[in-house]
C-alpha cells in the first residue's frame, strides 16, 4: 500500500501544478512600471502636428493612455467600448496612436468615432518602449500626482471596465 | 510538367523566405556585434521563447534599434539592461537573475539529481542487505544450480 502512497503523492502535486499552469496567461507580464511616475514624454499630436502633448500637462487628474493603432485588428474592437466609456465622462482617455500612419489614425477616428480627448502620435513607437508596450491595445490608469497604477494588456472587455477600471477610476478620483 | 518546374523554382526560393531574418544595417561591423551580443540577452516579449537577437517581430527589431541607438551615445551594456528591465520587468532578461525567488529554478534540477541519488542509493543498499540476508545455499542446490547453468536439464521441474 505504502509504495503506491508516494508516487500518487507526487503525482497529484504535479497535476495541481500543471492545472495552475494551464490557468496562467503568459502573454501578460506584470509591468514593473505600476506605482511608478508614468515616463515623460513630449509627442506631436495627431490631429495637430504642430502642438504637442505629454503627461505634465495632465497633472493633477486621473485620466487613462490607450495605446493604439489603425493596423491593429483588437484596437477596432476594443473602440467602440472606449467611445461608450468616454460618453460616460468618467475619465479623460488620452491616445497613443502607436507606429501609425498619420492619415490611417485620423481616417479612422473619423469613421468610427473618437472616443480620445486627444491622441499624441508616436511614429516610431519609441514612447511605446519607453512605457514597455509590447502587445497593443494597451491601456494604463494614470492617477493626479502622475504615478501610473494599472495597466491592461489587451482589449478592455465590457467586464473589465464595469468591474476594475470604472471602481479604479473613482477611487483614484475621491483619494 | 509546367507545374513541377513552378514546384522546383518554389524549392529554390525557400532559402530567400529567410533572408530577411533580423535585417539590420550594417555600417559598423563592431557596434553591429555589440548590438547583436546584447540583444541576444533580451527577450523578445512578443514571440516569449526567443531573443530580440533571432526574432524579425516589429517589436525586436525596436528594441533593437534602441540598444543600438543606447550604444551610439555610449551607455554600457549594463545600463542598457537596466532600461529594459525598469520597462518590461526582469521577465525581459532572457536567462533570470539568481536570486532567492529563482533558486528553486536554477538549482531545482540539481536538488532532484540529489534526491534521485539518495534513493538510488538507499534502494541498492536494501537490495544488498536483502542478498545478505538470503539463506545460503546447500551443497545439493548449488550442483542444481551449476548444472541448469550449464544449460544440461537434470530432470527436475522444467
Amino acid at each position: 500500500m505504502n509504495r503506491f502512497l508516494l508516487p500518487l503523492g507526487a503525482f497529484i502535486v504535479l497535476v495541481i501544478f500543471l492545472w495552475i499552469g494551464l490557468t496562467l496567461n503568459p502573454r501578460e507580464v506584470p509591468s514593473p512600471l505600476i506605482n511608478k511616475v508614468a515616463p515623460t514624454f513630449r509627442l506631436p499630436q495627431l490631429h495637430d502636428a504642430a502642438k504637442t502633448i505629454g503627461p505634465e500637462d495632465l497633472r493633477g487628474k486621473v485620466w487613462l493612455l490607450n495605446v493604439w493603432a489603425s493596423w491593429c485588428v483588437t484596437c477596432r474592437q476594443e473602440h467602440p467600448l472606449l467611445v461608450e466609456l468616454e460618453r460616460q465622462k468618467l475619465v479623460p482617455i488620452y491616445g497613443l496612436n502607436y507606429k501609425d500612419n498619420r492619415d490611417d489614425g485620423l481616417a479612422l477616428l473619423r469613421n468610427s468615432g473618437d472616443p480620445y480627448t486627444l491622441s499624441a502620435y508616436d511614429r516610431e513607437g519609441n514612447v511605446g518602449i519607453d512605457w514597455g508596450v509590447y502587445g497593443v491595445p494597451e491601456t494604463f490608469v494614470i492617477d493626479k500626482s502622475g504615478l501610473i497604477r494599472h495597466k491592461f494588456i489587451g482589449a478592455l472587455t465590457p467586464e473589465l471596465i464595469q468591474n476594475k477600471l470604472i471602481p479604479l477610476v473613482k477611487e483614484l478620483n475621491g483619494a | 510538367m509546367h507545374s513541377k518546374f513552378l514546384f522546383l523554382v518554389l524549392l529554390l526560393l525557400i532559402p530567400l523566405a529567410h533572408a530577411d531574418q533580423a535585417v539590420i544595417k550594417k555600417d559598423d561591423p563592431v557596434l553591429e556585434k555589440r548590438v547583436m551580443d546584447l540583444s541576444a540577452h533580451l527577450r523578445c516579449l512578443v514571440c516569449q521563447n526567443q531573443t530580440i537577437a533571432d526574432s524579425n517581430a516589429e517589436l525586436a527589431v525596436d528594441l533593437k534599434n534602441q540598444v543600438r541607438e543606447k550604444l551610439q551615445q555610449g551607455q554600457s551594456e549594463q545600463e542598457i539592461l537596466d532600461y529594459m528591465v525598469k520597462r518590461y520587468g526582469e521577465f525581459v532578461l532572457f536567462s533570470p537573475l539568481v536570486k532567492s525567488t529563482t533558486w528553486l529554478l536554477w538549482f531545482g534540477p540539481l536538488l532532484l539529481l540529489i534526491v534521485g541519488m539518495g534513493v538510488l542509493i538507499a534502494i541498492l543498499r536494501q537490495r544488498r542487505k536483502m542478498m545478505q540476508q538470503a539463506p545460503a545455499l546447500s551443497t545439493v542446490e548449488h550442483a542444481r544450480a551449476a548444472s541448469l547453468l550449464s544449460g544440461k536439464n537434470d530432470g527436475g521441474q522444467s
